[in-house]
């Protein structure tokens, strides 16, 4: 996609006929994330909590050398599927984004992408040094130093790569923070919006795509 | 392959020859020259395969060399042809009709050391980077460290250790200091 793709332009239907299409109007939401409040009836907010940490679906996207480890991660050698995560191709079929690794901008681009177009309540598990602080990678001219400074991290897993015990142990750690109602990465999101998007845009220069794109 | 460099010594004035081991060699041309001497190496000596085309910045000495590695499949030998730009103003001719991969290659060399290649196919399409606006960053004058920590929100509290002291104070700390 380039910035030319956003602009109005007149598009031939299948059946001849002519019609103007705005993308900017038509093919995203121009609407910024709101915050969800939590319910103030307490068992009924402990109870979809439990819920929503029950159901943890992850976006099968590889963004650095981490994705390695969901391999062995996802078949019967560590098997995560007993602790009730499952992959999802889709960002929309998703609600945890696993970032492995090392991250360029280039990739940070496609990240904050999926990430806006996932179903919320989702979260966000940093993996490796390489999201904490860049790890080997922290003196690059293309790799982000400090994940949390572009997306709303919930876990951060250290290990240069962790081992897939270590992901299970954040996927667990995950799963309590959510019972705990301290899984608000969306909404620190929301309330936050302006700070991100700026530094998302101090690196990514050729922000070619509208602001919020689900 | 003495005798080919040899010969091609006499038509094509390489200098710098440089023997890596018995079947690799180098050799440094002229840049005017290059083209022709690759032509005739890939049509006439048999080094049909382009190994890689890379690029050093020599920044003492104001230049850029070119490395065009050709393999010779039969022979099984390696031909490592040089070539010196000056690097204030890095222009060289492209090979992308010698070998089409070499364009790719070339839009590398444009995007990260800031060489040229004229007509060269997608040659100004960003190859890696994107909306890049500082100088290419594989130059040497291109402090990245000091580029990362204006850019990307440096987490305070990073140590470094040398690595042999380090490792001797947790190893054997009872020895103290030697």
């Amino acid at each position: 996609m380039s910035l030319k793709d956003l602009d109005k332009r007149m598009v031939t239907g299948p059946d001849g006929e002519q019609f103007e299409v705005d993308p900017m109007q038509d093919y995203f939401c121009g609407e910024v994330p709101k915050v969800h409040k939590a319910s103030s009836i307490k068992i009924w907010e402990n109870f979809l909590n439990w819920a929503r940490s029950e159901s943890l679906w992850i976006l099968g996207y590889g963004t650095g050398c981490g994705a390695i480890e969901m391999r062995p991660l996802m078949t019967p050698r560590f098997d995560a599927y007993r602790f009730g995560v499952q992959w999802r191709p889709t960002p929309r079929q998703s609600n945890v984004f696993v970032i492995g690794g090392y991250m360029s901008v280039k990739t940070l681009k496609r990240v904050i992408r999926s990430y806006e177009q996932m179903q919320g309540p989702k979260f966000v598990l940093g993996l490796g040094s390489c999201t904490i602080n860049g790890g080997m990678y922290w003196d690059s001219y293309n790799t982000i130093n400090r994940l949390d400074h572009y997306l709303p991290v919930d876990v951060y897993i250290t290990g240069c790569m962790p081992r897939p015990e270590a992901i299970l142990a954040g996927v667990e750690e995950l799963k309590k923070l959510i019972k705990a109602g301290k899984g608000e990465g969306q909404n620190k999101y929301a309330e936050n919006f302006e700070w991100y998007k700026a530094n998302q845009k101090k690196i990514i220069k050729n922000w070619d795509m509208p602001d919020y794109n689900w | 392959m003495k005798e080919l460099l040899k010969d091609l010594t006499k038509r094509y004035g390489l200098s710098a020859l440089y023997e890596q081991r018995p079947d690799e060699m180098f050799a440094t041309v002229k840049k005017e020259d290059a083209v022709a001497l690759i032509t005739y190496l890939q049509g006439q000596e048999g080094f049909t395969h382009l190994v890689l085309l890379t690029a050093v910045d020599w920044i003492e000495d104001g230049q850029f060399q070119l490395t065009y590695m050709l393999n010779n499949p039969s022979k099984k030998v390696d031909l490592g042809i040089r070539v010196m730009l000056d690097r204030t103003d890095p222009v060289m001719e492209s090979i992308h009709h010698l070998w089409k991969q070499a364009a790719t290659y070339q839009r590398e060399l444009k995007e990260m050391f800031g060489i040229d290649f004229p007509n060269s196919p997608r040659i100004d399409e960003p190859f890696i980077l994107e909306g890049w606006h500082d100088i290419p960053p594989y130059r040497r004058d291109f402090d990245t460290k000091k580029y990362s920590e204006e850019t990307y929100f440096p987490r305070p509290g990073r140590v470094t250790h040398d690595p042999a002291e380090y490792m001797k104070k947790k190893l054997y700390p009872e020895e103290g200091n030697d």
